[in-house]
């Protein structure tokens, strides 16, 4: 199963400064620990959201909106990407992340193939009608 | 929180004990302690280090008691020195030293020793942390066959007194390759399963991709280590666009790139690139990485370099020598040279003793024949194909293809 853990920002995040130094080895420290399990898929940190642009849909217009955006918990700093054997596996994985102070880590199940099922059907009977080319290729 | 420690714990126990069956006993044996006393005590600030010091306690105290009893009989050498070593304090650095136990493991599991089955089971359980009746599920066979199985390789493990340890320079290469070969059978039995019902089963090509990211992290300086994790992500990009809704296989040439998985794509492509810059002479899997580099980076199969992908089997076929191989380059051949130049190469094949009894072969002729025409030659191909292949849904598409040639 994978799953996304996203990362909140701060007002230090949003100030675009870096974390300490100890923070960061308590990270890379974590992150190895991720990469030597076969957990880790992915994970990078943004940018703050004063580099950051939004874009607004209303029918057919689009509004472009130029950060910084406010409410600093509600804006996305970072994320991973994990393959994980269980949900209780990657909660057992994040509990032991290098955070404090209150912040809140979010986990979230990344869509699998399967969960989609029978709405792809119909794309994929159709290539499976067109289906020859036996080779040793697939 | 027991996938997590399991491993580690179980191999920095056989470190000590020297012997995995022991070392599972009293990983296992720590695990029902934690389950028993967690709920109240509440879980410990390092579990994995608790897990390690009740499993050193339980170690000690059943050595002692095998001690008392031998001393008697003056046999004591190797028992006294595992107590002198389960008494040592939990050291950090010990810690520190328990990724090196995993690599270790992995070396022990897949040792030449055991036969191929027993390498499998054993790596599957010890190091994929999956249960006897999840490998017996996976590969087919009865949990009473992969119970015995497993104790039995543990057994041979001890009689041949292997050691625990990762092989020196002049061995590394060999056992290097023992293991890259576990970990592809079962990667190969969930991309393309040689029977049963299912096409492809993804949980074995996430065990053997999880195992794959594991050897990659603890062996970073090997080529072939990243040239076969790179092989395993570029073909598992491919594994949601491979069964079609009703579990029918869907080959390269029609499924829908779309749905490939873009994050292994760009894995495995990362992987691929590491191996070829730690290794100028380029190993089977970085080969095999590369050729399925070709198809990931190709919008569509007319598209894709063929050629390169002619060469690159030519290094492969070069390499290893084998008919397999030539079968596939002759699919490439025809790709890049014509249906013509392709069937030639595949007929040359024809006597190849290897190749009797694999269904590819008349599978891939059939399918030439189609393309040049050769309808009831290509029919009776398929159904010679149909006649060999052990899975159903490839048969099922083998002999419908067969049927199709007939009208």
């Amino acid at each position: 199963m994978r799953f996304m853990v996203l990362v909140p920002g701060s007002s230090e995040s949003e100030a675009g400064g870096m974390p300490s130094t100890e923070i960061l080895e308590a990270m890379t420290k974590y992150n190895e620990e991720l990469v030597k399990a076969g957990v880790m898929l992915a994970g990078e940190g943004l940018r703050p959201t004063s580099q950051g642009a939004k874009v607004r849909f209303s029918g057919g217009d689009r509004t472009v909106i130029d950060g910084p955006f406010t409410e600093a918990k509600e804006i996305v700093a970072g994320y991973w990407i994990w393959e994980c054997a269980s949900r209780d596996e990657a909660i057992e994985w994040l509990k032991r992340a290098p955070f404090d102070g209150g912040v809140e880590i979010e986990l979230r199940p990344i869509f699998e193939a399967d969960d989609f099922g029978e709405q792809l059907t119909p794309g994929l009977r159709e290539a499976n009608e067109r289906l020859r080319g036996q080779t040793a290729h697939n | 929180m027991w996938r997590i420690e399991s491993t580690r714990l179980i191999a920095g126990l056989t470190r000590i004990v020297r012997d995995v069956a022991v070392a599972e006993d009293l990983a296992q044996d720590a695990l029902v302690a934690a389950l028993q006393q967690w709920p109240e005590s509440g879980i410990p600030d390092q579990p994995g280090a608790w897990l390690m010091t009740t499993a050193k306690r339980r170690g000690i105290d059943a050595l002692r008691q095998r001690v008392a009893l031998e001393r008697k009989r003056q046999l004591i050498g190797r028992e006294l020195e595992t107590l002198r070593q389960l008494n040592q304090p939990d050291l950090a650095a010990q810690v520190e030293d328990v990724q090196d136990d995993v690599l270790r493991l992995i070396f022990m599991t897949c040792h030449p020793v055991l036969s191929q089955q027993a390498r499998v089971a054993l790596t599957l359980r010890l190091l994929g942390d999956l249960s006897t009746p999840e490998i017996a599920r996976a590969f087919l066979v009865s949990e009473g066959t992969v119970a015995q199985r497993i104790v039995r390789a543990k057994r041979t493990l001890a009689e041949a007194r292997v050691p625990f340890e990762v092989p020196g320079r002049d061995q590394l290469a060999e056992r290097l390759s023992a293991v890259l070969e576990v970990i592809y059978l079962v990667f190969n039995e969930g991309y393309a399963a040689t029977a049963g019902e299912h096409w492809i089963r993804p949980a074995l090509c996430r065990d053997a991709l999880r195992l794959g990211r594991i050897l990659a992290a603890l062996m970073p300086r090997e080529p072939e280590v990243h040239g076969l994790l790179a092989l395993m992500e570029l073909q598992a990009s491919r594994l949601r666009a491979r069964v079609g809704p009703h579990g029918e296989p869907v080959l390269l040439a029609d499924q829908d790139r779309a749905r490939w998985d873009r994050l292994l794509v760009q894995r495995g492509l990362v992987g691929l690139r590491r191996a070829e810059q730690l290794s100028r002479a380029l190993g089977p899997y970085t080969l095999q990485a590369a050729i399925a580099a070709c198809h990931a980076r190709a919008h569509s199969v007319k598209e894709t370099d063929w050629p390169r992908i002619v060469a690159l089997y030519d290094g492969l076929a070069a390499l290893t020598g084998s008919p397999v191989v030539e079968l596939n380059r002759a699919v490439a051949v025809t790709m890049a040279f014509g249906l013509e130049a392709g069937l030639e190469l595949v007929d040359s094949l024809a006597d190849e003793p290897a190749l009797r009894g694999y269904h590819l072969l008349p599978g891939v002729r059939g399918d030439l024949l189609v393309r040049l025409g050769r309808l009831v030659e290509a029919g009776e191909e398929f159904a010679r194909a149909a006649d060999l292949c052990d899975n159903d849904r490839e048969r099922e598409l083998l002999l419908s293809r067969a049927v199709a040639c007939r009208v």
